[in-house]
């Protein structure tokens, strides 16, 4: 129906921001954005990741009631891809106007949360956090909802193993001990002493990967003969095409 | 930290009435819950990350594992999606459209008689149960016909539909589409001025409309505090709008009303295959697959793109980079996950034998709030 591909000359960024859909919201806060893309008849504003609040709440007053959705993305591994590492898309919603349009702001660790502005951010800030670990500033109770308390890593992430890993023992050994990881009795947050790795949670340094700091040889501990990890699934390739 | 009277206690997750492994952990005072704090992420299985490595055809049976009690209609919800991003929406034939239409609103009817046989269970009523699991099983069958399997359907495909309806189905439905309503009388009779499930019902669990939205409550919650909002009517797909369907609202946003809407949808779905079996038959049998490369390589570009689920607003946010078989991020926005956040607020204040009612009334699925 109303989704005909609408691609047939492209808008520039102003003439998109002038589209009456958005022009009442975007006015208030011109400023903070700073693209505008048209894709399938969808448009997405790219905002300054300082000022998403400030956005969020524009297009909430401007009828953009409902936030539907609120995704992370890694760009660590597009094609070309030169911006900051993590995005995070809000799909909104107006009754009013029944359209939808998408914020989308670009950061490499932290963003201001918009729970003051919709309660249904909530959860969906928790998740992001939990997969992609990007962290929510002032959000009320950033912890980890779909992975459990105490496990090592991000699973969105683009350099996490589509394998799995073991318990957080695998891929940063470093900060992790082997065989953390939940045990049994572990009731999460508040027996955090049960299992949970309990010195200091290193920096990752900024991305691109190039800047991360190699991984310390584990001093004092006698190098084990390479006993083959096991294996949870098949050799897979990251981004490798399996069907 | 805790008044005296106050006590922590484990809801799940290994418990029938949270159906599945949901586990709250509750603040009680007696009977009455002073906070309740879903715990979720059981039945993770990290779907999300496994579309990143998969071709987009080979994701469609992963996403009948999210919401397993509505297979169909997460089917439906990604292929459209990816239609969109390959902007071939307008190629799918009409008759490909009309079985689509048919298998998700058999799917609701069926998803709608877990949840009534369910719900009735948890609060006490035994005989709906029954009642109900034996109109699903027909329509289950009806499904084992079309596609061989009774609830991970995998029963759509990027551009149209796997096979053709096999002889005989029609009739099939149209038969049992005309004893439908007649069994949804009777679920009715059991339950809809009974006494005990109305004080049961009446009252718990009240949310308004602004509370909703603002909680992104969607499918028959939302409709059950009265706002009338169906995305079959308002941001239409395949053939929804030339059918004839209502859409039924609540007034009170409570567990009854909820009870009501979803009733009134089972015999609305009806409607609405009674009108898709004469259409089916005037198109020409064997077209059901638009003319696409079989190779999906949908061009660089993200797109959102939501169905109605029978819980409630299912959406796919699907970015490509242009350049491979595969979705560079594939988010899945799941009605139960949402739906499930406003639980702590519905349940505050109300016995713990409600909040059985409300885990029901709220109609979720941990395999798509987890994924």
């Amino acid at each position: 129906m109303a989704e005909a591909p609408a691609q047939t000359a492209a808008r520039s960024v102003d003439d998109i921001k002038r589209d009456p859909l958005v022009a009442d919201a975007v006015a208030r806060v011109a400023d903070a954005i700073v693209d505008a893309k048209e894709f399938a008849g969808e448009i997405t504003l790219t905002v300054a990741k300082d000022r998403i609040r400030d956005v969020a709440q524009s297009f909430k007053d401007d009828g953009f009631t409902y936030l539907v959705d609120l995704a992370g993305l890694d760009y660590s591994k597009y094609p070309n891809w030169k911006g900051e590492r993590f995005a995070v898309a809000y799909m909104l919603y107006s009754f009013k106007k029944n359209a939808r349009i998408r914020l989308k702001t670009f950061t490499s660790d932290a963003i201001p949360t918009v729970t003051t502005v919709w309660k249904t951010a909530n959860w969906h800030e928790r998740e992001t956090f939990d997969m992609l670990g990007i962290k929510f500033d002032g959000h009320p109770n950033l912890e980890r909802i779909l992975m459990w308390e105490g496990f090592n890593g991000h699973p969105l992430r683009k350099d996490f193993p589509v394998r799995g890993i073991d318990t957080g023992a695998r891929i940063y050994p470093e900060v992790f001990p082997e065989g953390g990881g939940p045990k049994a009795g572990s009731t999460g947050k508040d027996v955090k002493d049960v299992n949970v790795y309990k010195g200091e949670w290193k920096d990752y340094g900024t991305w691109p990967a190039a800047a991360l700091p190699a991984a310390p040889k584990p001093a004092a501990a006698a190098p084990k003969p390479a006993a083959p990890a096991p294996q949870i699934a098949g050799e897979v390739e990251e981004g490798e095409v399996e069907n | 930290m805790f008044d005296v009277h106050e006590m922590e206690v484990n809801f799940g997750p290994q418990h029938p009435s949270t159906h599945g492994v949901l586990r709250i952990l509750l603040k009680i005072d007696g009977e009455r819950i002073v906070e309740a704090k879903p715990i979720i992420g059981y039945l993770h299985r990290g779907t999300e990350k496994l579309f990143e490595h998969m071709t987009y055809p080979a994701c469609i049976p992963h996403t009948d594992r999210m919401d397993y009690i509505a297979a169909a209609t997460n089917n439906l919800g990604f292929v459209e999606a990816v239609e969109k991003l390959m902007g071939v929406t307008a190629q799918i034939p009409r008759r490909a459209q009309l079985m689509r239409v048919m298998l998700s609103e058999l799917q609701r009817i069926s998803s709608h008689l877990l949840w009534l046989a369910t719900h009735a269970i948890d609060i006490g009523a035994m005989t709906p149960f029954f009642y109900c699991f034996r109109e699903r099983e027909q329509v289950l069958d009806l499904f084992e016909i079309y596609c061989g399997a009774r609830l991970t359907l995998n029963c759509m495909r990027i551009g149209g539909m796997p096979d053709d309806l096999p002889a005989g189905w029609l009739e099939d439905l149209e038969a049992f589409t005309a004893k439908f309503d007649a069994a949804v009388d009777e679920y009715e009779s059991l339950l809809t001025n009974n006494r005990i499930w109305k004080r049961r019902t009446v009252g718990i669990g009240v949310i308004s409309a602004e509370d909703a939205i603002d909680w992104g409550i969607t499918g028959p919650p939302l409709r059950g505090s009265g706002v009338e909002w169906d995305l079959r009517r308002a941001q239409p797909y395949e053939c929804y709008p030339e059918l004839q369907f209502e859409i039924p609202v609540g007034k009170n946003g409570d567990t009854y009303d909820r009870y009501l809407v979803r009733m009134a949808e089972m015999r609305q779905s009806n409607r609405i295959l009674k009108q898709c079996i004469p259409l089916v038959k005037a198109t020409p049998a064997g077209e059901i697959k638009a003319k696409i490369s079989r190779v999906i390589r949908p061009p660089e570009g993200e797109i959102y793109h939501s169905i109605e689920s029978p819980k409630g607003e299912l959406g796919y946010y699907i970015v490509s980079d242009g350049k491979t078989q595969t979705a560079y991020r594939c988010r899945v926005r799941p009605p139960s996950f949402v739906n499930l956040q406003a639980l702590p607020a519905m349940a505050k204040g109300h016995l713990v034998s409600d909040l059985v009612a409300l885990i029901g009334t709220i109609d979720i699925v941990l395999g798509e709030v987890d994924r």
